[in-house]
């Protein structure tokens, strides 16, 4: 093990807590392991092969229908091969990558979502306090994390509170939004239901909502990643993997205001 | 040990991953075995819909006012061929017959399946590429056809053939089964929005088959056939688009 006390002098690299690291701690169940992995290749395919779908009309429109003569409140780029499955343009093998993957997610995230309660993980990790929406508090957090002042110690063992309304909203907002609006888009389905279409004014409306939520799922994974270089992706990755999370030596508050 | 992650190796690592990731999508989207493993996926949409779907479950109808102002059209708007002449003395002579496995065949002129019972229906046209646009339909309903003409029990599916020849000369043709067949939003088309059907949307008759995506609703209707397998036609995948492109045969998603 390296000498914690030993001053950090190598280049500047994105940081490798692997030399600032405490004790290692199980911090990640095996359920959510499997299922982080498992969903962030199912969320990657479906987003790139979403892609190719966009690629087929690419503009969004409000309400019951809209097509080429209809006013369109967006017009998206065209998206480049190397972000599409497959690369070269063909919608048909799109689709079945788009809707084969679907099922995984879908499924997955149910049975994320029971794994979540049978072992606590959502009442547990997800759940807010009182004190944590404390207005007080929330703030305290938005200036940490703008100055990415990472928990350390025992804080970094559990979720700090835009964390935790960050993975609230994506589980159970943005996920299940992205099935209902898919599905409702599925003319069969709409022949079985579309009570959740009319609530938002109808087919267009729905493509657009399912558009917008892709956007978002996109989004955060692109701040979720920047977050886990910055946090330290060795550790990070690890964990996610294996379980064993290192945790970071309680910072000094007086060699921070040096 | 000591690990240390630079940007360049992130960096490179995001890059090559990438690479690899795309090649290797694009070869498993080459193969059959794969491709056959993706179409799991369309065979659990159909049997998960089936199983949720009352038979007779309709699509959602709409308002007049709630209608697209203009209905687009897509794919062929000009069959070539014969067509000219047909359109131009008003599809006098085309004939549409219903045959295979029938016990009575039938032929049909435009005007007779236009003196028949008809159904009127405002629907939502749902296109695989993302737009949808709103009509009204009126025409005969395709379960009135096979009742005439006793249809087998054995005819599991009902395959239209049309009149556009594609490109590549092969006709275009599409094929339902018996539950989308006898539906009762199903209909052989020869009105929109009141009028009679435009060339672009397939004059003089096109099929309905609300439910399932645009490209199900065969134009020009020329002959009904009833079989019981769809491996002996064409590419045998029971569509133009199912042959030539791989889209789903069954395209209620």
């Amino acid at each position: 093990m390296a000498d914690p006390a030993k001053p950090f002098t190598g280049p500047k690299t994105l940081s490798d807590d692997h030399d600032q690291g405490g004790e290692l701690v199980y911090k990640h169940r095996l359920a959510t392991r499997l299922w982080h992995w498992v969903n962030a290749v199912t969320v990657i395919v479906l987003l790139m092969s979403g892609l190719t779908i966009s690629n087929a009309h690419p503009h969004l429109y409000w309400g019951a229908f809209g097509a080429n003569n209809d006013h369109a409140w967006l017009h998206l780029p065209h998206f480049p091969g190397w972000s599409t499955i497959p690369s070269a343009y063909n919608l048909a093998l799109g689709r079945n990558w788009h809707l084969f993957f679907a099922w995984i997610f879908a499924f997955g995230l149910l049975g994320h979502m029971i794994a979540g309660l049978v072992n606590r993980h959502i009442q547990r990790d997800l759940t807010l306090t009182r004190s944590e929406v404390a207005p007080r508090h929330l703030w305290q957090e938005v200036k940490d994390h703008a100055r990415l002042r990472f928990p350390t110690g025992k804080a970094a063992l559990s979720y700090n509170v835009i964390q935790k309304m960050t993975y609230i909203a994506v589980l159970f907002v943005l996920f299940p939004l992205m099935i209902v609006s898919g599905l409702s888009m599925s003319p069969g389905f709409n022949a079985v239901m579309h009570w959740p279409m009319d609530l938002v004014g109808g087919r267009a409306s729905m493509r657009s909502i399912h558009f917008v939520t892709a956007g978002l799922i996109a989004l955060f994974i692109v701040v979720h990643l920047l977050l886990v270089l910055l946090a330290g992706p060795y550790n990070e990755i690890r964990s996610m993997i294996t379980g064993w999370f290192k945790v970071p030596h309680e910072s000094d508050p007086q060699e921070e205001a040096a | 040990m000591s690990r240390i992650i630079t940007r360049r190796t992130v960096l490179a690592g995001i890059t090559a991953g990438a690479g690899a990731l795309l090649s290797g999508c694009d070869q498993l989207g080459r193969d059959e075995r794969f491709k056959a493993l993706l179409k799991t996926g369309e065979r659990g949409n159909e049997a998960l819909q089936r199983l949720l779907q009352n038979r007779t479950a309709l699509a959602q109808e709409f308002r007049p006012d709630q209608r697209s102002p203009i209905f687009r059209a897509n794919g062929t708007s000009n069959p070539g061929g014969d067509y000219a002449r047909h359109l131009a003395n008003g599809f006098a002579d085309w004939r549409v017959p219903v045959d295979g496995l029938v016990a009575h065949p039938q032929a049909y002129s435009v005007a007779q399946l236009r003196a028949m019972p008809a159904r009127s229906q405002i629907t939502r046209h749902d296109c695989v590429e993302g737009w949808s646009a709103i009509g009204k339909w009126t025409g005969v309903p395709v379960k009135l056809l096979l009742d005439r003409a006793g249809a087998s029990p054995q005819a599991r599916y009902v395959v239209f053939h049309c009149a556009d020849a594609k490109s590549n000369g092969v006709r275009y043709y599409e094929s339902i089964d018996r539950i989308d067949a006898i539906h009762p939003q199903t209909i052989l088309a020869w009105a929109l929005n009141d009028e009679a059907l435009p060339p672009q949307n397939g004059a003089p008759l096109r099929l309905r088959v609300e439910r399932q995506l645009g490209y199900k609703h065969a134009k020009y209707v020329q002959r009904i056939e009833l079989v019981e397998s769809l491996t002996g036609l064409f590419g045998g995948k029971g569509g133009y688009w199912e042959d030539m492109a791989g889209y789903e045969w069954y395209a209620g998603i």
